[in-house]
């Protein structure tokens, strides 16, 4: 049978031959190589060798070869939970693509990152991402000019999938029931668009802009907070980032450290300063300073980016590769510095 | 850990109910854990004792005793939950929002689920559906003070006896009523308390009575109450055997077998359980896969209802060749009588000594936990059952580490199907009858197997045959389709599977025949269509149910499954109104399948595309 195409019209489905190869269910025992712990492991990246040390990555070795790879839920300060899946490349001799940012790479692993398989699959994630999640500043913070330059790179077109249906109304996606859904009619194509939730004075959560990576979850138990405030919520396309019944963040266990904030990659997680600047349209990074000083409040000695605009402190970070922090501030670090901006006279 | 948590006092039912099930492994509840004196006003209670932490695993158990109680899970109900365990209440909450079976909502105590999936929807599913509505309302949204509330549901594993309909009843006395055909009747009567009917056995089994089965012959036969009966049929001869030639022969005679697994991906038992046993790491665990939840599979409901203890001496065989002393039995909450007839087993083979400290007066311990799952075709996932066992959201994990090495609680585990383990009796009861077994079926898939067939023929049912017999034979075993009407397609495997055409009559039913034509057999589901069948519906059917089944991990299958069943509705809305299916569109479900496929987690993303595009690959089948 073999495709058949007239100007946009068949004749019928069977002419699209739609897949050739059936996967299996996979249950495969990998005879695992023993790797030896010193020495260094060659692979080949698009038939270019490279060696990695022992434990490190696909994406370790991309990078050390100046291979650019898209990349969204990992986070070298956190557990990789390999969730997004726009990182994934070809490794000879698999069924599936492996996602380069978590799966190690093994002596004599052929990597491919440039093949018709990697580029549909990037592709068709970046478009799924940007059909159904608000994108606009989502990997801002990376080096090859974040999602844009992406979708420019594989040609990714989100409007395919037809136009965004209406948003949600507050609260409406937090209580859907599991395992049901709404039919669709196909006239639109269904979102995460949702109110922003606003119920503190330090920080927002705009969930319209959330692509599920679970760094907040990571850095709010055990990759640093220990605290345990939010989870994944729900199942499937109506899983959510939650506190328990979706109760507002000043009842529930959040201790303000803000460390979901510095991981979030989409800016769903947001300084309420930020997010209300950006509404007034006086938000402007151009010209804002950023400044590295030390955490005032106790002896830990925290390393701090202020970021300042017209004198106002609008928003903290931390280094994710600071030997004290890992980027992980409390409290007093991540928002104790608008108190120098309330001071009179400053 | 600080545990936060806001809530007021659970009732007295609710805690009783979770007492009930905690307080025999915990002790009574203690103050910080919300026991005898209330939480201090902030919400805050002091750090939970080793032994409550370290027992997350009694989450899921600890959610079905609020629902079975209280027929929901109430703020109160999960807070109590969460401090005895000492599970953060957020976690607790995105636990007990990811199975469909739990409702974190208030609702009538008698809930109907109607299955409206693909082998019910055209057998009076959508009739019954339909009169439910006229009664109760819309589902899920029961009038005020409505006595019962009715849901749509995924495949119930009673394809053969369709429409099915499973009636759960909170309270002190909870019931779960498993209706097949389901009416208004006895529905009616289910939510009453009123006794139901139940279809003869033969309606399952067709082939009851005719001899020469291997794995069903005890069914139907046997006491399924009777470990006397089981073991007067032949029962518990082959873990004396086991007991008698130890682990490694045991292994090196099921690798001889050529068994391979039943639960779809078809991989060696024997090399798993070699794996296993190599492992340096203590304890070690066997699980058995009892989550049947594919549309259309319903093989090990009937094994497990009608010939519960072959399933007991399975696993305890299985913990005794790989060095476990514990199996957990993961069994698909829609299954009551399977779970009533498991549960009775379990303790008949305790009080004889065939399951504890010593089985049969040897230094071999083995004791079988049952945990029920919740209503979540994922955890029927490996590493995702693993995940649900432990407490967790059953969402599947990286591989590798595979289970072998690092699975339950981090532990080296074997995990089958119960078919699959079923097979183990046959294969070890006596000297050579692992080379006897290895004679069954074809060189590349060896034994007998076990079909689920449904649908537009005869006599549906559980079908034993040996691997190699052609689909046209297997189907005329079932009496073919039904006089006067023609078949038109038949779905292998499940919808997870592929749908195949009626040319494919000839295909040897084994892996390799499957796999030389394109197709699976999966969990060995065989369900046919004659031409009166919806099969647009089917498809956009199967497409929901991937939707509403992905566990939400990865976008390819979280956002992946919703598009592809939007296409599928503009498809059908394009070709009811007569036009022709856009090319543009038709690539698209094609690029969205591949990109599925290549870039999911997990199979059920990987496969959630399959069964949709090999419909539209067959001519004219969907699209005149
Ligand atoms: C989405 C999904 C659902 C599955 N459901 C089941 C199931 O219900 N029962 C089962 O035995 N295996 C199921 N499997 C396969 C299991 O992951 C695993 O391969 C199997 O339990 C191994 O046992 P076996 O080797 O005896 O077949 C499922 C796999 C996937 C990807
Ligand atoms: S601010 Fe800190 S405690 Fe609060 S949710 Fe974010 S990570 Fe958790
Ligand atoms: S809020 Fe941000 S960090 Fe959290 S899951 Fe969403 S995108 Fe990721
Ligand atoms: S493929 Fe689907 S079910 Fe599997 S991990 Fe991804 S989202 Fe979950
Ligand atoms: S960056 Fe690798 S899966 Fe998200
Ligand atoms: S019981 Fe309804 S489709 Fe299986």
């Amino acid at each position: 049978m073999s495709g058949q195409e007239h100007g946009g019209h068949t004749r019928g489905f069977e002419l699209f031959h739609i897949f050739q190869e059936l996967p299996a269910r996979s249950s495969e025992i990998p005879v695992a190589p023993e790797p030896d712990p010193t020495e260094p492991v060659a692979l080949t990246v698009d038939d270019r060798p490279v060696e990695v040390a022992p434990g490190e990555t696909i994406l370790d070795a991309c990078r050390a070869l100046g291979v650019e790879t898209p990349t969204l839920c990992h986070a070298p300060n956190l557990t990789p939970v390999n969730a997004c899946r726009v990182c994934v490349v070809e490794v000879e001799g698999q069924r599936t693509l492996a996602p380069a940012c978590s799966r190690r790479a093994e002596a004599g692993m052929v990597v491919r990152t440039e093949t018709e398989r990697v580029r549909t699959a990037r592709k068709v994630v970046l478009e799924l991402l940007g059909s159904s999640v608000d994108l606009s500043l989502a990997g801002r913070h990376q080096p090859d000019g974040g999602l844009a330059g992406w979708m420019e790179r594989y040609d990714a077109d989100p409007a395919r999938f037809g136009p965004a249906a209406a948003p949600a109304e507050a609260g409406e996606r937090d209580a859907r029931p599991t395992g049901h859904h709404h039919v669709p009619d196909g006239s639109a194509a269904e979102t995460v668009a949702q109110p922003v939730k606003v119920d503190n004075d330090l920080y927002v959560r705009d969930y319209s802009k959330c692509i599920l990576c679970y760094k907040c979850v990571e850095a709010c138990g055990t990759d640093a907070q220990f605290t345990f405030a939010i989870a994944v919520a729900g199942r499937g396309f109506d899983a959510r980032i939650s506190t328990e019944w979706d109760v507002p963040l000043p009842t529930s266990a959040c201790v303000y450290c803000g460390n979901c904030i510095g991981v979030c990659p989409t800016g769903a997680l947001m300084f309420r300063s930020e997010h209300e600047m950006r509404a007034a349209g006086t938000w402007d990074e151009s010209a804002q300073t950023v400044t590295e000083t030390i955490c005032p409040y106790c002896g830990v000695g925290c390393t701090l980016e202020l970021h300042v605009q017209e004198d106002q402190v609008v928003k903290v970070l931390s280094p994710s590769d600071s030997s004290v922090t890992g980027g992980h501030l409390c409290i007093k670090g991540r928002f104790g510095s608008s108190f120098v901006n309330e001071k009179p006279g400053r | 850990m600080d545990l936060h948590v806001v809530a007021p006092l659970p009732s007295p039912a609710e805690r009783a109910a979770v007492d009930a099930l905690l307080d025999p492994v915990l002790g009574p509840a203690t103050t910080w854990s919300g026991g005898a004196r209330a939480i201090g006003a902030d919400g805050r209670a002091a750090r939970g004792g080793h032994a409550a932490r370290a027992r997350r695993d009694l989450l899921l158990p600890a959610l079905h005793a609020l629902m079975d109680r209280v027929g929901w899970i109430s703020p109160p109900g999960l807070g109590y939950v969460a401090r005895r365990l000492t599970v953060p209440p957020a976690e607790a909450y995105g636990v007990a929002t990811f199975y469909a079976l739990f409702s974190t909502t208030e609702r009538p105590a008698a809930v109907i689920h109607a299955c409206d999936d693909i082998a019910c929807r055209d057998a009076g599913g959508e009739t019954l559906c339909a009169d439910l509505e006229r009664r109760l309302g819309p589902a899920g949204h029961p009038a005020p003070g409505a006595p019962a509330t009715w849901l749509r549901s995924p495949c119930l594993g009673r394809c053969e006896l369709a429409p099915a309909a499973l009636v759960t009843v909170a309270g002190e006395q909870p019931r779960a009523v498993e209706l097949a055909p389901a009416d208004a009747a006895n529905v009616r009567a289910a939510v009453e308390g009123n006794p139901t009917r139940s279809a003869p056995l033969a309606a399952s089994l067709p082939q009851l009575g005719t001899p020469g089965r291997r794995i069903t012959g005890r069914i139907g036969v046997v006491d399924p109450a009777s470990l006397a009966d089981y073991r007067a049929h032949g029962g518990y001869r082959a873990l004396a055997r086991v007991l008698a030639i130890g682990p490694e022969q045991t292994i090196a005679e099921v690798t001889a077998s050529g068994l391979v697994g039943r639960g779809g991906a078809a991989f060696p038992t024997g090399r798993k359980w070699a794996a296993v046993a190599a492992q340096p790491a203590r304890p070690r665990y066997v699980v058995c896969n009892a989550d049947e939840s594919e549309p259309g599979t319903f093989k090990d409901r009937v094994v497990m209802e009608g010939d519960p203890f072959a399933l007991v001496e399975a696993m305890t065989i299985e913990g005794i060749a790989v060095g476990a002393e514990t199996g957990y039995l993961y069994l698909r909450g829609e299954y009551p009588l399977a779970e009533a007839r498991l549960r009775h087993a379990i303790a008949e083979a305790e009080s004889a000594g065939l399951l504890g400290p010593a089985i049969l007066g040897t230094e071999h311990a083995f004791r079988i936990e049952l945990r029920r799952g919740a209503g979540a075709y994922i955890c029927g996932e490996e590493t995702a059952l693993l995940g649900s066992i432990e407490g967790r959201r059953g969402e599947p994990r990286n591989k590798p580490p595979f289970p072998v090495e690092v699975g339950l609680f981090g532990k080296p585990t074997a995990i089958n199907n119960v078919e699959t383990l079923v097979n183990l009796p046959l294969i070890l009861a006596d000297d050579g009858a692992a080379e006897a077994y290895a004679q069954i079926g074809t060189p590349g898939s060896r034994g007998p197997k076990l079909f689920c067939l449904s649908g537009a023929v005869a006599r549906p049912g559980v079908y034993e045959v040996d691997f190699g017999v052609t689909l046209g034979e297997l189907l005329a075993l079932a009496g073919g389709v039904p006089e006067g009407r023609s078949l038109r397609t038949i779905l292998l495997g499940g919808a997870a599977g592929v749908f195949v055409g009626p040319d494919a009559l000839g295909m040897p039913l084994t892996l390799e025949g499957a796999r030389a034509a394109g197709a699976t057999l999966g969990s060995g589901v065989v369900m046919a269509f004659d031409e009166q069948a919806d099969l647009a519906g089917t498809l956009r059917r199967i497409a929901a149910f991937f939707r509403d089944e992905s566990c939400g991990q990865c976008v390819p299958c979280r956002v992946g499954t919703v598009r592809q069943e939007e296409l599928l509705a503009r498809l059908e809305r394009t070709v009811a109104a007569g036009g022709m299916p856009d090319a543009g569109q038709l690539g698209l479900l094609r690029e969205l399948g591949q990109a599925m496929r290549d870039a999911s987690i997990c199979g059920l993303g990987q496969t959630a595309s399959s069964a949709i595009e090999s419909a539209l690959r067959i001519p004219g089948l969907v699209a005149g």
